[in-house]
C-alpha cells in the first residue's frame, strides 16, 4: 500500500472535520466496545486465559525457527507447497507463478492484510488477470477504486450505509438499494457468479498450526470457506509470525480472538484447511500453496519491539484508543492503524517514514489493558521514541527542550530561582481571568485550550514560609 | 510514620495549593510528613519523549530524595505510576541502582490509595456543598488502580454528592507532550471530556491529576465555560485552610 504515514498529522485534521466520517466512526464504541465487553463476561477466568493466549504467542515466537520448519514439514507431508516471501514483492511474484502454473485467469481473494503490504491485487491486475475481493468490507473498497482499509477487522468501518448504497448503485448498475440486508444480497449475488468461475482462491491466515500443517481462517461471512474450497488452487498468505505450535493452542486463542474483535462468543466461520483435496473426498483444493511473509518480521524479532509480533489481529487496542476512535484509521496512512500500527508501521516501512505515528498517542494503556495476548503498547511505542531521540529523528526543538529541562530540574536552585520568576510573570499574564490565551512556543496547546495560569509562587516558597511560621 | 511528600513539579508551578492540602491531609491521617527541598521532577517529560538518560538523571535524584523514607506520597497517579511501575525499567542495567529504585517503588503511593488504604483515614476535613463527578485519569486508573478510593473518600465529604458521567476512564487528550505536538486531535479529545462533564450535570470535576486538571479547565473555559469548576480531588478532601 502507498505509504502516507507521514501526512499523519493533516490527515488526521481532515479526518477530524469530515462529519460524515465523524458519524461513521461513532459505531466502534456499540459495535466493538460495548460487545467485547460484554462478552467477556461470559469467561470466569479472562485474565486466566489473556495470560495463557500470551504464552502460547510467545512460546511461538521464542522458538519461531523451529516451528516455522515444524509447519513446512507437515504441510509438504499433506501435499502442500510452502513459499517463502522476504519481501512483499516476493508475495506478488509467487501469487503470478503460481496463477500462471496452473493457467489461473480468475482469482477470488478473502481478506488478507498482508497482501495489502504488497499492493497484491494491482500487481495481479497489473498481470493482466481478474481479482475479487469476497469480504464484504474488501469488496466495498476494491469497486471504489481501492481504496484503503480503515481498520484490519472491518475494512470498511468508515463507511456509511448511503455510500455502500450509492456505490453498489454505480458499480452493479442496478436500483440504488437502502436497507443493510438489500445491500448485503445484492453483493452475495454478484459475488456467487465469481465463487463459481474462479480458477484460484487466496485467503489470509489467523493461524498457522505447526503440528498439523494447517491454516486456520476465522470470518463473518463464510467467504473464506468458498475461496478456499471452490477453486482448483487455493494460496493462503501470513506472516511467519502467525504460527502456533498445536490445535489445542488454537483453541485458546479462539477463546479470545472473536470476543476481543467483535465481542462474539466464536465467529459465523472457523475453517481449519489441512492438505490438499485428498482421494475420495468432495471439498478442497487440488493445489494448495502457503506463503509465509516475512517483510521486517524477522528484524523486529530480534528487536527490542519483538512482543509486538504477538498481535493475533482482533483490533481491540484500535477500538479502545481515544485517537483512533477520533481520527479514523486512514489517518496512520499505512496498512495496520491504532497503537499496534503505530508500532508495525514503523518496524516495517522504516522509522523515519512514519515519525509521528509513536508520538500519536497519549499512553494512556488502554491498548494495553485490552489487548488478549499483553501486548504492552505503550511500552513499545515508548521505545520507538527513544530509537527517534537516539537517532537525533525530533525536531532540535524538542530536544533542546528536553535536555533543558532535565538540567534544570537536577539542579535544585537554580531551578527553585527560574521557577519562581517564570510563575510569577505567567500568573501575571493571566489576569483576572487567571488564564492564558497565548503563549509563545506553545501553540499546541492554545491553539484548542487556554492555559490556566500559575497560582503564582511555588510550592516550595509556600511551604518554606509555612515552616517559619 | 515517616512520610515524603513527593509535590510533583507540576503542583509546585501551577497549583501550590494541591501540594498543601495534601500535606494537611496526611497530616490529618496521623503521618509526620517529610518535604524533601531540593525534590523536582519525576523524570516522566525525559522518559515518555524518548529522553531515557535525562530521564535516569532526574529519577537517581528522586531515588536519593525519598529513599530515606518510610513511604513515598505524590498528589498524582502519574508521577506516583513513574516511579512505582517505571523506575524499574529505567535502571534494568545498572543492579545496584535498580534495587534501590525498586525499594522506592514498592513503598509508592498515590495520595488517595495511602489516605485510604495505610493510613485507614476516617474522616477528612473537608466539606463542599456540590454536586461533583470524578475523572479516573489514566495512569492512576490504569498503573496504581485507583478507582474506588477517591470516591470513597468523597463520600466522607459533607454536602458533596457524586454523579458519575459517561466514559469517566476515557483519557482526556492530555498525554503531556502529546497535548503540545499534537494539539488538534488532544484538543478533541478535551472536548469529548468536557461535552461528558457537561452532561453530567455536576457543578465541579473532580480528578486527581494536574495534567489532566489543566487539559480538561484549559478547554472548558475556550468553550466558553467560567462556571464548571476544576478540582483536585485533595483540595476537595482537606477544605479551605484554617
Amino acid at each position: 500500500m502507498q505509504i502516507a504515514s507521514m501526512h499523519f498529522k493533516e490527515r488526521a485534521h481532515a479526518n477530524m472535520a469530515n462529519a460524515e466520517l465523524q458519524r461513521n466512526l461513532q459505531k466502534i464504541k456499540g459495535k466493538f466496545v460495548a460487545k467485547r465487553h460484554a462478552s467477556l463476561t461470559e469467561l470466569d477466568d479472562f485474565e486466566v486465559t489473556r495470560e495463557a493466549g500470551r504464552a502460547i504467542r510467545q512460546r511461538a515466537l521464542d522458538n519461531l525457527d523451529v516451528w516455522l520448519e515444524i509447519f513446512e514439514r507437515n504441510a509438504t507431508a499433506r501435499g502442500a507447497t510452502v513459499l517463502w516471501a522476504e519481501t512483499p514483492a516476493e508475495i506478488n511474484a509467487h501469487v503470478l507463478d503460481i496463477a500462471r502454473r496452473h493457467g489461473a485467469r480468475k482469482i477470488i481473494k478473502s481478506k488478507s492484510m498482508v497482501s495489502e503490504e504488497s499492493e497484491l491485487d494491482r500487481a495481479i491486475e497489473a498481470a493482466g488477470l481478474t481479482v475479487v475481493e469476497t469480504d464484504l468490507g474488501e469488496y466495498i473498497l476494491q469497486i471504489n477504486d481501492y481504496e484503503p482499509p480503515s481498520h484490519i477487522i472491518g475494512p470498511a468501518l468508515h463507511k456509511s450505509k448511503e455510500e455502500v448504497a450509492d456505490l453498489f448503485a454505480k458499480a452493479h448498475a442496478t436500483p440504488r438499494k437502502t436497507e443493510i440486508a438489500e445491500l448485503c444480497l445484492e453483493a452475495r449475488g454478484v459475488l456467487r457468479q465469481h465463487y463459481l468461475t474462479a480458477d484460484m482462491g487466496i485467503s489470509g491466515g489467523n493461524f498457522f498450526v505447526a503440528e498439523t500443517g494447517s491454516v486456520v481462517i476465522v470470518t463473518n461471512e463464510g467467504n473464506a470457506t468458498l475461496t478456499t474450497t471452490l477453486p482448483r488452487v487455493h494460496v493462503a498468505i501470513s506472516g511467519i509470525e502467525k504460527i502456533v505450535p498445536t490445535l489445542e493452542d488454537v483453541a485458546t486463542l479462539m477463546r479470545l480472538l472473536p470476543r476481543s474483535a467483535t465481542g462474539q462468543s466464536i465467529s459465523n466461520y472457523v475453517d481449519i484447511l489441512t492438505g490438499v483435496k485428498g482421494e475420495g473426498e468432495f471439498h478442497g483444493a487440488e493445489h494448495m500453496y502457503f506463503i509465509l511473509v516475512d517483510a521486517g518480521r524477522s528484524g523486529v524479532l530480534a528487536g527490542e519491539l519483538r512482543e509486538a509480533l504477538r498481535c493475533i489481529r482482533c483490533g481491540a487496542c484500535m477500538n479502545h484508543c481515544p485517537v483512533y476512535q477520533n481520527i479514523g484509521g486512514h489517518s496512520y496512512g499505512w496498512v495496520y492503524p491504532g497503537p499496534i500500527g503505530s508500532i508495525l508501521t514503523p518496524s516495517y516501512i522504516g522509522i523515519e517514514n512514519a515519525l509521528d505515528l509513536p508520538q500519536a498517542s497519549t499512553l494512556c494503556n488502554q491498548c494495553g489493558v485490552v489487548c488478549p495476548v499483553k501486548i504492552p503498547l505503550p511500552d513499545l511505542l515508548r521505545k520507538l521514541r527513544e530509537q527517534q531521540f537516539e537517532r537525533h529523528l525530533r525536531p532540535w526543538t524538542e530536544r533542546v527542550g528536553l535536555r533543558l529541562w532535565s538540567w534544570l530540574a537536577s539542579h535544585p536552585r537554580l531551578y527553585a530561582l527560574a521557577t519562581r520568576i517564570s510563575v510569577r510573570v505567567l500568573s501575571w499574564m493571566g489576569g483576572r481571568e487567571k488564564l492564558l490565551h497565548r503563549l509563545p512556543l506553545a501553540g499546541g496547546w492554545t491553539g484548542g485550550r487556554d492555559l490556566p495560569a500559575p497560582e503564582g509562587r511555588t510550592f516550595r516558597d509556600l511551604y518554606a514560609a509555612r515552616k517559619r511560621k | 510514620m515517616r512520610v515524603g511528600l513527593f509535590v510533583t513539579c507540576l503542583v509546585d508551578l501551577m497549583r501550590p495549593s494541591i501540594g498543601l492540602a495534601a500535606l494537611r491531609l496526611l497530616e490529618a491521617g496521623g503521618a509526620e510528613v517529610h518535604v524533601p527541598p531540593a525534590q523536582t521532577c519525576c523524570g516522566q517529560p525525559g522518559y515518555n519523549s524518548g529522553d531515557r538518560a535525562g530521564a535516569k538523571r532526574l529519577a537517581a535524584r528522586v531515588v536519593a530524595e525519598f529513599e530515606g523514607c518510610e513511604y513515598l506520597v505524590a498528589p498524582s497517579g502519574s508521577c506516583s505510576g513513574m516511579i512505582r511501575t517505571h523506575y524499574a525499567d529505567l535502571f534494568r542495567d545498572e543492579p545496584p541502582m535498580l534495587e534501590r529504585a525498586a525499594a522506592l517503588a514498592a513503598k509508592t503511593y498515590e495520595l488517595t490509595d495511602f489516605l485510604l488504604n495505610v493510613l485507614k483515614l476516617k474522616t477528612v476535613p473537608g466539606a463542599l456543598a456540590a454536586t461533583v463527578t470524578y475523572h479516573d485519569s489514566c495512569s492512576g486508573l490504569r498503573e496504581m488502580d485507583v478507582k474506588g478510593q477517591p470516591r470513597a473518600l468523597l463520600a466522607r465529604v459533607p454536602g458533596l454528592k457524586l454523579t458519575e458521567m459517561a466514559e469517566c476512564e476515557t483519557c482526556c487528550g492530555f498525554g503531556g507532550t502529546f497535548a503540545i505536538k499534537f494539539g488538534e486531535i488532544s484538543s478533541r479529545l478535551a472536548d469529548n471530556k468536557c461535552q461528558h462533564i457537561a452532561a453530567s450535570g455536576a457543578d465541579a470535576v473532580v480528578l486527581g491529576d494536574l495534567g489532566c486538571m489543566l487539559n480538561i479547565e484549559g478547554r472548558l473555559r475556550r468553550r466558553g465555560d467560567m462556571k464548571t469548576r476544576v478540582l483536585h480531588v485533595a483540595e476537595v478532601l482537606a477544605g479551605a485552610e484554617s
